[in-house]
């Protein structure tokens, strides 16, 4: 079972506690009237399959409730780095891509 | 009388006799004993048949890894297990056992006649044999398949057993007992860490406990071991026996099973069976040990035929020869020395035969010592023997080829072709292994989690150097905790340290088509097996594994596994590592379904949320159903109803008078704040802006791709205040859905939203008297339609308790729900019965619930949509607030496939012959038409109607719409129905009695 940090709640808590909440950073558009059929599809359904770093939402579902993201490696499964939503995907370093 | 004991050795008790049974004959082991030992004592060999040929088996190990020797276990009723491993179950006065796989008895099976025909049953057979003819599937080889299926029967009755299951964590925590994990265990338990030691045997020490001639540090090793687990126990570490670590985890989480009570002469009932450990660790040391390999010839599955390590541990552990005269076959050192021991015990060993021309002279001069004969370079090419090896036949090979054999006759042959690493939980971390060309096996190599390897699981043979390794690796472990100490060095004297060659399967000088040089034991898989998988195209070893089943039986190829890759990489001219390893999975060991269920059986399989009226339903004799993951009361049957019955008399109760029914398990969200109307715009379909406070709105959920997610009825409380409803199942849902948005994309609206499902217990009032029954008891408010119409909410008082009431309707006929804080909920209904009962007030259940609300059309979010179907096609487009910019699903709700014409549409059928439809049956147009048929659509709701006096069912239509008045047919096994397509309101479409 894994062990995820919760940014918001500041502490490393089971995965039991948690429930995943899809990929991140798929921005709803402010005005979704002006989206073509492809964007309002692409935002709906096309998701990336990443072998490596991925960045994906959770909820701390049995906790705080806050939604957050994560990189997590998909590969190892480890997460790299949790942060709260709404902050910029962070950077890493080869050491951790690699993690 | 134990004719093969051998008394005053091993860690037995050899003044406490243990009476057993094995297939009805009564058997006397010694306390300490495993059936395998207590039987080898007894000189019984045969303890089993094979899978596929039924051929005899005997124990071939003396631990977990055993594939042959797998028994049934009886302790009384219930508590049967088939495919025990005889070399772990210890005996206990009174065990009943069985052998496994054998009709009608273990020494004369007539599914042996599968070893005679083995040429048909070769690898891939299933695939072959059962392609052709295509319909002799079903009749002929399935039920063939089923019969010959799986070893051992399963238990029939239920289990009385109780299993446990504990968190446990722990800076260090040490997987095996031999020398390497003792010494870790000290090395970090020394520096002040919380350490866990773990073995899955009965008693700590492994390999110490087979090797008592070591002298460690100047002690014998048994004395040694003492002193060791003494200081241990000193320091605090927690060491458990009889306790398997079953899975290596993300993070360092170990799971350990541990096994409580299968050992024990009259366990306690209320102790538990077994114990899941969910472990986590700082770091881990796995000092699993190394197994040993069998040798691959012809008949070397015989009876009588087991490792060279095995009667080892059998004599110095269990003070058992598995003989009276052993031939030793061999190509690794470690043989020779379980040689001498059993002759030194009086067994006569007859021969050794080794596969190497040269050997180390100490162990040569040794077994001249002792008069033994020695082959070298010599190759086995059989065994005599039906239920038990009589001889051993042996070449010898001129450049690499056997020559002509010669028989020596015996009764047990030893066999080793040397160890192989015990890799399973590394490999269960993703762990990367290198392999060794010199120990011809598998190293683990990058770890992926905080662990050591110590001892002979990395490589390391003798006790000395899985000693010493131990110590450094807990040493290590400490440092990575941040924890230094001492990495002491021990000597080791009459240590056994050797090295071995690898053999593929030994050269004959017979026909090798005719071998069984077997492999994988259990799953009766042969040298010949893995070439013919070769030859046939299999170029992975996960393919050769899958269409030879090779390492696919209960032992997970602990055994098979590196011989199987030897032999295909050399069918393959390619080196080992080319060809690759199987992947090892949890569970290490078979492991109960009781241990993984733990206390979530029963009643505490999951949750039963009961409403504040439940109690009252049960005393009144509700019959359940479960909805997600309440249960709620289904019907209330009187005088012997059925299910019919007593939801016809519920339904004519209600519309004529009054019902009351219990709906506290609707999800209940309180959204408040002062961007609340604004939230709700977004969210739901509809506008909210317009809706007064005191008044309440069908609300409809969706999706941003423009499906129907939920529904529900929302009460404007004040300005700021929705009380909002959901589906039974959708609230955890639909809280979250609107957690994410309000979260995530709409950070700017001030809102806060409460679950507040389990506050309020409603109950909802149905049928013309529901108003005369509630005006009594309400004050502060007057309920006259003109002062609180249909689709109202208050605040008021009812029967001296605060509450919200919704003046709403799922009946059709005048409706009231009053949620009340749930502590008063009982209280409530009980007043409301007492004071109905001038009306004859009926309480009904969810089917009468569905049936009436059927009649009227109103859909069941979940029954009647199945997550494609959209507001226009279940014919609620008018809940579309379609001048709003934005809501969630507007801009899904105008995406081409959901505007196309042809979409499924919720519509009316009424049966032609007036008889009731199956929910789920498939409609077609055209019932003439060949099969396959074109479906276009299927039935969602089907019920009989008192109102309608006839069935009427709901469904999803292609072009439903469109289809008024025209007949579709609904095919059934034995006739095709017809049905006229109707609109969804069946009764009172006027809404007349809504407005009484």
């Amino acid at each position: 079972m894994l062990l995820i940090h919760c940014p918001y709640c500041d502490e490393t808590l089971p995965e039991l506690e948690f429930a995943y909440a899809g990929q991140a950073h798929v921005v709803r558009a402010a005005d979704p009237s002006s989206q073509t059929d492809e964007e309002w599809r692409d935002f709906l359904f096309i998701r990336d399959n990443v072998k490596g770093v991925h960045a994906e939402r959770w909820q701390h579902v049995h906790g705080c409730g806050r939604f957050f993201n994560a990189l997590r490696h998909t590969v190892s499964d480890k997460f790299l780095t949790t942060y709260k939503a709404g902050e910029p995907r962070p950077v890493l370093d080869d050491t951790e891509r690699s993690a | 009388m134990n004719p093969y004991r051998v008394y005053g050795k091993g860690r037995i008790d050899h003044r406490a006799p243990v009476s057993f049974t094995f297939d009805g004959k009564t058997y006397e082991g010694r306390r300490g004993d495993t059936v395998a030992s207590a039987l080898l004592a007894n000189g019984v060999h045969l303890m089993g048949r094979s899978f596929k040929y039924h051929r005899p088996r005997g124990p071939v190990s003396a631990g977990s890894e055993e594939p042959n020797a797998l028994i049934g276990t009886k302790r009384g009723t219930g508590r049967y297990e088939p495919n025990t491993r005889a070399t772990v179950q210890e005996i206990y006065p009174g065990l009943k056992t069985n052998s496994q796989n054998t009709y009608p008895s273990l020494k004369f099976d007539l599914g042996a006649v599968n070893d005679a025909a083995y040429m048909l049953f070769s690898a891939g057979f299933y695939y072959k044999t059962f392609m052709w003819p295509k319909s002799f599937w079903d009749k002929v080889y399935e039920p063939f398949i089923r019969e010959a299926a799986g070893l051992g029967r399963s238990p029939t009755e239920r289990d009385p057993d109780h299993y446990a299951s504990r968190y446990h964590h722990t800076d260090v925590l040490v997987v095996g007992t031999g020398p390497a994990g003792i010494a870790a265990a000290l090395s970090a338990a020394r520096t002040g860490l919380r350490v866990t030691l773990v073995d899955e045997n009965a008693e700590a020490g492994g390999t110490l406990l087979s090797e008592p001639q070591a002298v460690i540090d100047g002690a014998p090793a048994w004395d040694w071991l003492e002193a060791q687990l003494a200081e241990l126990k000193a320091l605090g570490v927690r060491v458990m026996t009889r306790t398997t670590a079953i899975g290596y985890y993300h993070q360092n989480m170990v799971a350990l099973c541990e096994k409580l009570t299968d050992h024990l002469d009259a366990p306690d009932p209320d102790m538990p069976r077994e114990r899941m450990w969910r472990v986590r660790a700082g770091q881990v040391i796995l000092a699993q040990g190394a197994l040993e390999k069998p040798l691959v010839f012809d008949g070397n599955d015989r009876p009588g035929v087991m490792l060279a390590g095995a009667a080892q541990t059998y004599l110095h552990r269990y003070g058992v020869l598995v003989g009276k005269r052993a031939v030793v076959a061999t190509s690794h050192d470690s043989a020779w020395y379980a040689s001498f021991d059993l002759h030194d015990e009086g067994c006569e060993i007859a021969a050794i035969v080794d596969t190497r021309a040269d050997l180390r002279a100490d162990l040569v001069e040794a077994a001249a010592a002792r008069g033994i004969e020695m082959h070298l370079n010599h190759s086995v090419s059989g065994t005599d023997g039906r239920l038990r090896v009589k001889s051993i036949r042996i070449n010898r090979m001129r450049d690499g080829k056997a020559a002509f054999g010669r028989r020596i006759f015996c009764d047990c042959v030893l066999m080793s072709g040397g160890w192989t690493p015990s890799l399973h939980l590394f490999s269960h971390t993703m762990g990367k292994l290198a392999w060794n060309d010199d120990l011809t096996a598998f190293l683990p190599d990058v770890k992926t989690e905080a662990c050591q390897i110590a001892g002979a699981g990395r490589g390391l043979w003798g006790i000395e150097a899985a000693l010493n390794d131990g110590f450094a690796m807990g040493a290590a472990a400490a440092e990575a905790l941040g924890k230094s100490g001492a990495t002491p060095t021990l000597g080791v004297t009459h240590d056994r340290t050797g090295t071995g060659v690898t053999q593929i399967e030994l050269p004959t000088d017979r026909s090798p088509s005719s071998a069984r040089a077997f492999v994988d034991y259990q799953n009766d898989v042969t040298a010949k097996d893995l070439r013919l998988a070769v030859r046939e195209g299999m170029r992975s070893i996960e393919h050769v594994k899958r269409y030879t089943t090779n390492g696919m039986a209960t032992d997970q190829g602990k055994m098979s596994n590196i011989n199987g890759l030897n032999i295909a990489a050399d069918a393959l001219g390619k080196p080992q590592p080319q060809v690759g390893l199987t992947t090892f999975r949890p569970p290490y060991t078979p492991t109960t379904f009781g241990a993984f269920a733990g206390y979530h059986k029963g009643g505490h399989f999951e949750v039963t949320r009961k409403t504040p009226i439940d109690g009252w339903a049960e005393k009144n004799g509700a019959v359940y159903e479960p909805v997600s993951l309440w249960r709620r009361a289904w019907y209330f049957p009187q005088n012997g109803e059925d299910m019919d019955q007593a939801v016809a008399r519920e339904c004519r109760a209600t519309r004529e008078s009054l019902g009351i029914f219990d709906a506290s398990t609707l999800g209940k969200i309180e959204v408040v704040g002062p961007d609340a109307v604004e939230f709700m715009n977004r969210m739901y379909t509809n506008p909210w802006t317009k809706l007064a406070p005191g008044r309440a709105r069908y609300g409809l959920l969706l999706g941003d791709d423009g499906f129907i997610r939920d529904d529900g009825v929302i009460g404007r409380m004040s300005q700021d205040r929705f009380h909002v409803t959901t589906t039974t199942g959708g609230a955890a849902r639909v809280l979250n859905m609107m957690e994410d948005y309000l979260q995530t994309e709409w950070g700017d609206l001030q809102v806060w939203l409460t679950s507040t499902t389990e506050q309020w217990a409603t109950i909802a009032l149905n049928g013309p008297n529901a108003r005369k029954l509630l005006e009594p008891l309400t004050e502060g408010l007057d309920l006259s339609d003109e002062a609180f119409p249909h689709m109202s909410v208050a605040e008021c008082t009812i029967a001296g308790l605060p509450a919200r009431l919704f003046r709403i309707s799922f009946t059709g006929e005048l409706g009231f729900e009053v949620n009340v804080p749930a502590r008063h909920g009982r209280a409530l209904w009980e007043t409301l019965m007492d004071a109905g009962a001038q009306y004859d007030i009926c309480p009904y259940g969810t089917e009468t619930m569905h049936v009436l609300r059927a009649e009227k059309g109103y859909i069941i979010v979940g029954q009647d949509t199945d997550g494609t179907v959209t507001p226009y096609d279940a014919g609620i487009g008018w809940a579309v607030g379609k001048a709003k910019p934005d809501f969630v699903g507007k801009r899904g709700l105008a995406r081409p496939d959901l505007v196309a014409p042809g979409r499924k549409q919720l519509v009316g059928l009424l049966t032609e012959d007036h008889s009731k439809l199956e929910e789920g049956a498939q409609i077609v147009r055209d019932p003439k038409e060949a099969v396959p048929m074109t479906m276009v659509g299927h039935v969602t709701s089907s019920y009989d109607s008192v109102a309608m006096g006839r069935p009427i069912a709901l469904a999803l239509l292609a072009g439903g719409h469109d289809l008024m008045g025209e007949i579709v047919h609904i095919p059934m096994p034995d006739r095709i129905i017809a049905a006229k397509v109707t609109g969804t309101v069946f009764y009172d479409p006027d809404n007349t009695r809504l407005k009484l």
